[in-house]
């Protein structure tokens, strides 16, 4: 199978690898997907508490191109985002940048899911309710 | 100079030898009658060169050339084999044994005849691939017609203890069939030592080309029947009808007489290959190899690079070198390699493999090449991996609740 362009820059020149202080209060940390499918990713919000605004982003993945491609892409895609922003972000965004086909939508889905996760975590650090979210559906 | 992309991937296919090539070539246009013609020169000239075919053939695993029956690959011989022997002893039982690392089109074809009244017993195999003898005999009832046990593995190179499996069947009465194809041109097959009642192999696996292969069916001790799967001229003694595939079979003669001369030598040196690319890729930490490193093909090697996923990690150089993964990502099913799993690897150790298969054409330069891209490669997604970090950290992996998923 073929990766798109924007896949294989994203592989090769990944932005953000790395990691943030997740016992921080400001750091929110997501951490989805199993091994066994092959698929996990790690990703990190660094929040300002003052704004509400995303100051950067970190991940770490396990998994094919197009989970580090998306991945990759959540981060850049968060920095600078208000925390309303990012939870707007949609698993299908990913698709159309990343020209993902139909059997990777499931790294779509894995980023979207990690931006949540990473989201609620820092609400729940910080006091907050963690948001219900409805099951993804394509997994 | 290295020329790119580099074949690592001789378990799917083999290039084809010139060699092999330049025997073909007149039987396309110049000496293209049907070998059935009986009647005039066209005929006669195929007719001579299909003879002569059968008898390289036939000399590579030791059989007589009356013994060898071509088909159109060994999916077709695996199901000729199966099926046949289904049909044809079907008064004397319904029960097969096979292995569930077997290749799909012997597990598909023995989950066909299921349906149709077969009872299968699919032995599991041990930590290294091979299957218990004991667990084999115990299996054996007054029912059993058929053991299918493969000679090596196509992902791992696990090799089977053929002569041991064979003396069992004898001993019950069982008949033998064994898919060769891995195993056929690249480690010495004799069916007559080996005691093989049949036996599936293909050109395309030992430099010959494509759409040929071929059934060995035993003629004395036992004498072996199949019930033919294709009907129509009767060709192939009544086992398989259908034209012959004249240049296909030329070419496959060719390509098992190429090895049956050169196998000794190419396999020397294509092991010191293998071996040197798994002693520099075992360098790696939490590098893992497959399968038995006792009993395999001498120019394959399977190995696991724990915490990085295959897919992610062919991705790494796949332009520049051809090789497979037993990681199944871009599969609807995300089931990782069902060989793997066979001998007890976990999911994310099977997700994690590469499989090499090297070959005639193989040199030391690509091996250094891809030693070196494999090892980057590998070094560059461990820092990427939240796995990775986790394992250097200390925390076990197991105790991690992960999402289901």
């Amino acid at each position: 199978m073929a990766y798109s362009e924007k896949v294989i820059d994203h592989y090769q020149n990944p932005k953000n690898v790395g990691t943030l202080d997740k016992s921080s209060k400001s750091v929110g940390t997501g951490l989805v997907g199993a091994p066994e499918c092959g698929d996990v990713m790690r990703l990190q919000i660094q929040v300002d508490d003052a704004t509400g605004m995303i100051t950067d982003a970190k991940f770490k993945t396990f998994g094919c191109g197009s989970a580090i491609a998306s991945s990759s892409l959540a981060t850049e895609w968060l920095k600078g985002k208000s925390i309303d922003e990012a939870l707007t972000v949609d698993n299908m965004d990913f698709v159309e940048e990343l020209n993902l086909p139909p059997v990777k939508i499931h790294c779509s889905v894995l980023a979207e899911d990690a931006i949540k996760a990473a989201i609620n975590d820092y609400r729940v650090k910080n006091g907050k309710e963690a948001i219900k979210f409805e099951e993804s559906v394509v997994h | 100079m290295l020329k790119l992309p580099i074949y690592l991937d001789n378990n799917a296919t083999t290039p084809m030898d010139p060699r092999v090539f330049e025997a073909m070539t007149p039987y396309f246009m110049e000496h293209f009658g049907n070998a059935a013609s009986r009647n005039h020169p066209f005929g006669w000239e195929a007719e001579e060169a299909v003879d002569y075919a059968r008898e390289q053939v036939a000399k590579l695993i030791g059989a007589d050339p009356k013994e060898i029956i071509f088909t159109s690959g060994a999916t077709e011989a695996d199901n000729l084999a199966i099926k046949g022997v289904f049909e044809m002893y079907a008064s004397k039982g319904n029960h097969i044994i096979t292995a569930t690392t077997e290749h799909k089109a012997v597990l598909d074809t023995c989950k066909h005849l299921e349906k149709n009244g077969a009872e299968v017993t699919y032995l599991q195999v041990q930590r290294d691939g091979l299957i218990d003898l004991k667990e084999l005999e115990a299996a054996i009832k007054p029912t059993t017609i058929l053991i299918a046990i493969m000679y090596a593995n196509n992902e791992i190179g696990t090799v089977q203890p053929i002569k041991e499996i064979s003396t069992i069947a004898k001993k019950h009465g069982v008949l033998f069939f064994t898919d060769g194809v891995q195993a056929v041109g690249k480690i010495p097959v004799d069916v007559i030592k080996d005691g093989i009642d049949l036996m599936a192999f293909t050109a395309h696996k030992m430099y010959g080309p494509k759409g040929i292969g071929a059934l060995y069916v035993r003629r004395k001790n036992p004498r072996v029947k199949v019930t033919a799967q294709m009907d129509g001229g009767g060709h192939e003694r009544g086992m398989r009808s259908g034209t012959l595939n004249v240049p296909g079979i030329v070419g496959f003669g060719k390509a098992c007489e190429l090895a049956r001369l050169e196998m000794e030598a190419d396999t020397k040196r294509i092991s010191i290959l293998r071996d040197k690319l798994e002693t520099e890729l075992m360098k790696l930490e939490e590098a893992y190899i497959n399968g038995s490193t006792e009993h395999r093909l001498p120019h394959v090697t399977n190995i696991s690079f724990k915490h990085v996923e295959g897919e992610g990690l062919l991705m790494g150089f796949n332009k520049n070198i051809a090789l497979s993964s037993g990681s199944a990502c871009t599969s609807a099913s995300l089931e990782p390699s069902y060989v793997l799993k066979a001998l007890g690897l976990g999911d994310d150790l099977a997700h994690s493999s590469l499989r090499f298969g090297l070959g005639r054409f193989t040199t030391e330069g690509q091996i250094d090449y891809t030693i070196k891209a494999i090892s980057e490669t590998v070094l560059k997604l461990r820092e990427m991996s939240p796995l990775w970090e986790m394992y250097k950290e200390g925390i076990d992996l197991n105790s991690i609740e992960w999402a289901a998923h």
